[in-house]
């Protein structure tokens, strides 16, 4: 086993994507407590001029693979791809990003190389000379440190890690891709209901969540909606939710943060008229700075919040989107 | 149709998970189970699909013999069969993946479900993981499922609420979510039928972990936080702390 450290950029659009860079600065760290290098993958076609760039943002060595088998995403092809250079390379750990992607397809990759895999993880170290994944289990309710007999393979969470910055000049080395499209098993035919370029919310720097006392969309609650929005656009953030709020139909079950929806580690979430039951709270806690505007305050998310106001949503929510708009500029 | 759904008795959501006493795994004083929250929507699809096609639903479930209680409430929603794979011991998703391949490699399968994650173990890899020992496609994350003719048409949850479809041959591993459905509730006469199904009981002989627990901590408290003011009139004071003392705008 070498003392590299190989990972799996995600592409979207023909950039490297934020949790990509976040995944290579993780490994960039990593390879650098073990004494080796980030080699970075890449799947796709017409990267060849991102290569660069990655050496910019810590990869020791580019690997591209490219052509008519991966013109598009298939959980098997990308994980043959990936099982195949953490063979080649003989990489002590293998990390991708913990997104819909990574969460798709690398656990197929780890067990082709007959590995285990310690998903979504938050923090990477090296302990007598071996690499460690921290993950959250029971929804945050504890950690656990794992390690594994050989290579560790792991998904890291968005928004955890630092993206890296060096000064590494790459070139990039294509990759012999061993089948062709006829050989996959499962390919994206077809990108259905899809809102392009919308933020998710488990990526998003800042969540604006709302949850029941924001009332129904269809009803009396069709302004708190509109102002929730107007809070989340002048933040740049994503919407999230309550799962009462996904229940009641009132949101896309995509944007239920929680327990049994996704876990989002933002630097600022701000729950709106959510009153924080432990099933909300295993989803978002994670989160750097959280705010709770809430018109109860015995509401037990103020017991997570830094910083709360007590007040109506109503009143709140529109009066903080003009004192951003002011203070933003 | 032959349709197999593998299910994880886990911890209810509400439950206070703290570490034991042996420092990697969970004291289970006071801790309640029940099926983990997403293999409900694996179940549901099962039934609806013999429901549509005819054929049988049976359940692999690896636990300790407790967990024929969730076995027997699968049965209730209008499962055929069973098989509990007893251990005691926590395992990692490879571990658990090569123990329930092997399982679904002695029986007829022309689909294989799993929820798509876990609410213990969040390793949302178990699926995947099964399917490629047994060398089938899989979809995780479905919302939708459609099969005719040998074939399934899914589609499933990417980024940023973007659903990608795929078109795919039988026998393949689904992974389900949230939306594929809406799971049902156990009726009278589905809670006498579990009764009087037997669940074998096999050992499970599971293989090592590929990941090992090391140690097991609680997160780190968060700070004390406060309560900026009341109303309207607290957002100026909100918007400089978040500047100014947070530094996240
Ligand atoms: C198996 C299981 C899994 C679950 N998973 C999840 C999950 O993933 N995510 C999740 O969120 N929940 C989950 N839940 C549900 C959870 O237990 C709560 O029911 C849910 O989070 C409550 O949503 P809420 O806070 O929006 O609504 P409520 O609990 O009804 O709270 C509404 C809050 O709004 C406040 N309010 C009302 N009107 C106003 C106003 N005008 N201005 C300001 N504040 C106002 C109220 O004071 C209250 O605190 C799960 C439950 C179970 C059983
Ligand atoms: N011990 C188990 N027995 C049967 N199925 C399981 C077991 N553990 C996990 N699964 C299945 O695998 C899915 C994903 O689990 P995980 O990989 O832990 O997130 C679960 O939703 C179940 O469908």
């Amino acid at each position: 086993m070498s003392n590299d450290v190989l990972v799996f950029v995600e592409f979207a659009e023909g950039k490297a994507t934020k949790a990509g860079l976040q995944a290579l600065g993780a490994a960039h760290t990593l390879a650098g407590q073990l004494g080796g290098s980030a080699i970075a993958l890449a799947i796709g076609d017409g990267l060849e001029g991102e290569a660069g760039n990655l050496g910019k943002a810590g990869a020791g060595k580019v690997l591209l693979a490219g052509g008519d088998a991966v013109a598009n995403y298939s959980p098997d092809g990308y994980a043959s791809i990936l099982a195949q250079q953490a063979e080649a390379t003989g990489a002590a750990a293998v990390l991708a990003s913990a997104t819909p992607m990574g969460k798709d397809f690398v656990a197929r990759a780890a067990a082709k190389a007959k590995c285990g895999l310690a998903s979504d993880c938050t923090e990477l170290k090296v302990e007598g000379g071996k690499a460690q994944a921290v993950r959250p289990v029971y929804a945050g309710k504890a950690l656990v440190t794992v390690s594994a007999p050989g290579t560790l393979w792991a998904t890291l969470r968005p928004n955890v890690f630092a993206e890296a910055s060096s000064d590494n000049a790459t070139t990039p080395e294509a990759v012999t891709v061993s089948f062709g499209p006829g050989d996959l098993k499962a390919v994206v035919a077809e990108i259905v209901a899809g809102v392009k370029g919308k933020l998710d919310v488990a990526e998003a720097e800042i969540v604006v969540s709302g949850g029941r006392g924001l009332k129904d969309p269809a009803g009396e609650g069709k302004q708190n909606w509109e102002n929730l929005q107007a809070l989340a656009e002048v933040l740049g953030a994503a919407t999230g939710a309550s799962r009462a709020v996904v229940d009641a139909g009132w949101r896309p079950h995509g944007e239920q943060v929680g327990q049994t929806g996704k876990t989002v580690s933002p630097k600022l979430y701000i729950a709106c008229a959510i009153s924080g039951a432990i099933q909300h709270l295993a989803g978002m806690s994670g989160s750097k700075v959280i705010v709770a505007i809430n018109k109860d305050e015995n509401a037990p998310i103020f017991k997570v919040a830094d910083y709360g106001i007590v007040g109506m949503v109503e009143d709140v929510v529109p009066a903080l989107t003009s004192a951003l708009k002011e203070a933003l500029g | 149709m032959d349709i197999i759904v593998c299910i994880r008795r886990a911890p209810t959501t509400d439950a206070r998970i703290k570490p034991g006493s042996d420092g990697k795994t969970y004291d289970p004083a006071g801790v309640n189970y029940d099926i983990s929250e997403y293999d409900k929507f694996a179940i549901e699809a099962a039934i609806q699909l013999k429901e549509k096609h005819s054929g049988q639903v049976t359940i692999i479930s690896m636990g300790p013999s407790a967990a024929t209680k969730e076995i027997r409430t699968a049965i209730a929603m209008g499962c055929d069969a069973a098989h509990l794979l007893v251990d005691d011991a926590q395992h990692d998703s490879w571990s658990t993946a090569q123990v329930l391949a092997a399982k679904i490699k002695e029986l007829p399968h022309d689909i294989v479900l799993f929820g798509w994650n876990s609410v213990d173990n969040q390793s949302s890899a178990t699926g995947q993981m099964v399917a490629e020992l047994l060398d089938l496609p899989s979809v995780s994350v479905a919302v939708s499922l459609e099969v005719e003719d040998g074939k399934a048409k899914v589609e499933r949850l990417a980024a940023g609420g973007n659903r990608e479809r795929y078109d795919i041959t039988l026998p393949a591993v689904i992974t389900c979510q949230k939306g594929l459905n809406k799971p049902r509730s156990a009726n009278m006469k589905g809670i006498m039928m579990a009764k009087k199904t037997a669940v074998p009981e096999t050992p499970a002989n599971a293989p090592e972990d590929g990941v090992a627990v090391a140690g097991m901590t609680p997160p780190p408290p968060r700070p004390e936080g406060k309560i900026v003011g009341k109303g309207a009139e607290a957002v100026g004071d909100l918007v400089k702390l978040l500047r100014e003392e947070a530094k996240v705008i």
